[in-house]
């Protein structure tokens, strides 16, 4: 029974980091925005949380300035995509290969340091109750942020007029723009919404599950993430439960030995990458059935307002 | 304050000056980047632009690291020109290479002219069938092609890990997970006496003329160039946008897989978990910094290989981590993409306070 709790434990602290970089990507496409740099500012925000840790002692410091940062690199993005049109492929790489190298140039002195244990949560009496005390209620609470994220943004596109103005946006910019919705604008809101997301997945990283500081420490996470966004077909709650998924294959491989499987560790690790090509195959044979899986209509295209 | 207005023509001018104004603004950001840290900024700058050309040995090496950026980017530059996005080249060199090297193994020890050119064949081969994958789920099913060719780089990555602690380990190498030594037969021959510079750049050069060929000479380039710029014309012309895929990717998996053939069989001279060192990646820099065109890219491989040797000479003098060369990389990317702006459209400036007159 300890071991099914601690890989339950496990899967969610694992999961949580894509979780954040998930929701902050369904945000940003849904209103026809491609950031392919969401492994740049996971990992500034990796290491922006990390640093400020050291340095102020204050876990609130941390994860405040890693969801800046993570925010500022997306201003770039933001910048150079929509107020200067310019490709969205191509400025999302810049944004990978630029938050890598920075990171790794500024992060070098720190690879030596330490911050405490990040706190959990305890509430008398019910983290007390066997098996799902453990289970349920006792994590830190980034963990239950990202789950509040992930229902706060299904409600901001299910029930709030803005949620929905930022699909319209995504799906006929030029109809959203004549009838007076700033398009700019929105975009710029969701793209840096998206970055703060991805910054504050990051430093749940380098401050609760690891932590630590390493250059490349995201490990192509952030590629994952938006991998995960197709997975769930733009849907919040969908994203999520895939992002739990990897969590699980990737706690399967490190528990793989344990269970005695003779199978070379090296191939189940391609089994994330793996599982994301299967999935992107059963979405696009799926794309006929429903409306509903369909890509935001203005996706990864620039925007020039005609007045 | 500042308004932008698209132009009438694309301006030509720009297509050539902009990239001048992106290499220009890197070097300036980098002087501040390298004061803020407390580095002597004249001293880096210097060390990571202009020694690389300073001595026979660094052009050699600058030779070896632009060799497969040239190769590789020339294929991807196709697939940009057609909108057909291959990000995987890299998994495609590594492939390559694993193929390359598994020829010249299995004529481990016997001498002949026939091995290199077999390795190199069964290195585009293997490039391809890597790149075959993305682009059959592509047209087979819609598959976005970024995502599907982006995994396989880490599934290729650790196939390689797998092969060479497997099947392809030396077997009196005490288990370290590296293969044979090629023999003399499986090495590409040298350019110069001193240094590592292969012959593979003179076949990068062929390359650079095949593609100026084909881009401006042949219906192949034109039905690329319709395909990229329009894709609903190029359909009511009859150009399958699935040829496109499949040609787009063929030609970008074949040259990434014989640039990772080279990797091996020149510098290297076995096969090593470490071989991909992210040629993959950088060439998308260079197709882009040379403007998706053969000549261009011929020169933004070279001057990427400057960075590199430039980069590792600081990192050893300035006590920087490698991660160096990728910033500069990077910040060079943000600035050509965004002085393309300059291409398409005219920026007005109205000064601090004056609001924009509208209809103008």
């Amino acid at each position: 029974m300890d071991l099914f709790i601690n890989i339950f434990v496990g899967i969610i602290i694992a999961a949580t980091p894509l979780v954040f970089a998930a929701i902050g990507e369904v945000v940003v496409e849904k209103s026809g925005v491609l950031n392919l740099g969401v492994e740049g500012m996971m990992i500034t925000g990796a290491l922006t949380g990390f640093v400020m840790t050291v340095h102020s002692g204050s876990f609130t410091v941390g994860i405040l300035s890693a969801i800046i940062a993570g925010a500022l690199m997306a201003l770039i993005f933001a910048f150079i995509t929509q107020s200067l049109m310019g490709n969205q492929v191509a400025t999302g790489l810049a944004l990978t290969l630029f938050g890598l190298g920075l990171t790794a140039l500024i992060g070098n002195s720190y690879t030596a340091e330490s911050i405490p244990d990040f706190p959990k949560i305890f509430i008398p009496v019910i983290s007390d109750i066997p098996v799902l005390g453990p289970m349920l209620f006792h994590f830190d609470i980034l963990i239950y942020v990202s789950i509040a994220l992930v229902f706060g943004v299904k409600w901001f596109f299910d029930k709030t007029r803005l949620g929905l103005t930022v699909i319209a946006v995504g799906d006929n910019d030029d109809a959203a723009h004549s009838i007076g919705y700033p398009v700019r604008l929105y975009r710029y809101c969701t793209l840096m919404f998206g970055g703060g997301c991805a910054g504050l997945g990051g430093a749940y990283l380098s401050m609760v599950q690891t932590p630590m500081w390493v250059e490349g420490l995201t490990a192509g996470r952030g590629w994952i993430a938006l991998a995960l966004v197709v997975f769930g077909a733009w849907m919040p709650v969908r994203a999520m439960l895939g992002a739990y998924l990897f969590g699980g294959i990737s706690i399967l491989q490190l528990h793989s030995q344990g269970f005695g499987l003779a199978i070379d560790p090296q191939f189940l690790s391609m089994l994330p990458y793996l599982a994301t090509i299967g999935v992107l195959v059963a979405i696009s044979l799926n794309k006929k059935g429903s409306s509903k899986l369909k890509a935001p209509a203005c996706l990864g295209k620039p925007f020039y307002a005609s007045d | 304050m500042l308004k932008i207005e698209k132009r009438r023509e694309p301006s030509q001018a720009m297509v050539y000056i902009t990239p001048f104004i992106a290499i220009a603004l890197t070097i300036i950001c980098g002087f501040l980047l390298f004061a803020i840290m407390g580095k002597d900024p004249f001293r880096a700058t210097s060390l990571i632009f202009f020694e690389p050309v300073t001595s026979l040995y660094n052009i050699s090496e600058l030779l070896v690291k632009a060799s497969p950026l040239i190769l590789i980017a020339l294929g991807l530059s196709m697939g940009f020109r057609a909108g057909v996005w291959n990000i995987g080249a890299e998994g495609q060199f590594t492939i390559g290479a694993v193929t390359g090297s598994a020829v010249a193994l299995a004529f481990y020890e016997m001498e002949g002219f026939y091995i290199l050119p077999l390795m190199c064949l069964a290195g585009i081969l293997g490039g391809m069938l890597w790149a075959a994958i993305p682009a059959f789920l592509r047209t087979k099913f819609n598959t976005n092609e970024i995502l599907v060719s982006l995994m396989l780089v880490y599934v290729a990555n650790l196939l390689l890990s797998v092969l060479v602690h497997g099947p392809l380990r030396d077997p009196d190498g005490m288990n370290f997970p590296e293969s044979r030594l090629f023999s003399d037969s499986a090495l590409l021959p040298l350019l110069m006496e001193d240094g590592r510079a292969h012959i593979g750049f003179l076949v990068a050069l062929v390359f650079v003329g095949l593609a100026l060929f084909i881009q401006e000479r042949h219906m192949l380039g034109f039905q690329i160039k319709v395909t990229g710029q329009a894709a609903r014309a190029a359909q009511y012309a009859g150009f399958s946008s699935k040829k496109m895929v499949w040609v787009s990717f063929m030609i970008s998996g074949g040259l990434a897989g014989l640039a990772g053939t080279f990797e091996a069989a020149g510098p290297v001279g076995q096969l090593v978990p470490t071989l991909p060192a992210g040629y993959g990646f950088t060439a998308i820099i260079v197709a882009f910094l040379g403007r998706l065109n053969p000549i261009g890219i011929m020169l933004g491989g070279l001057l990427i290989a400057i960075t590199y040797i430039g980069g590792e000479t600081a990192q050893i003098a300035l006590t920087l981590p490698s991660a160096t060369t990728s910033v500069f990389q990077g910040m060079l990317l943000f600035f050509l993409l965004a002085t393309d702006i300059l291409i398409n459209y005219r920026i007005k400036w109205f000064g601090f306070f004056k609001p924009v007159a509208k209809g103008k």
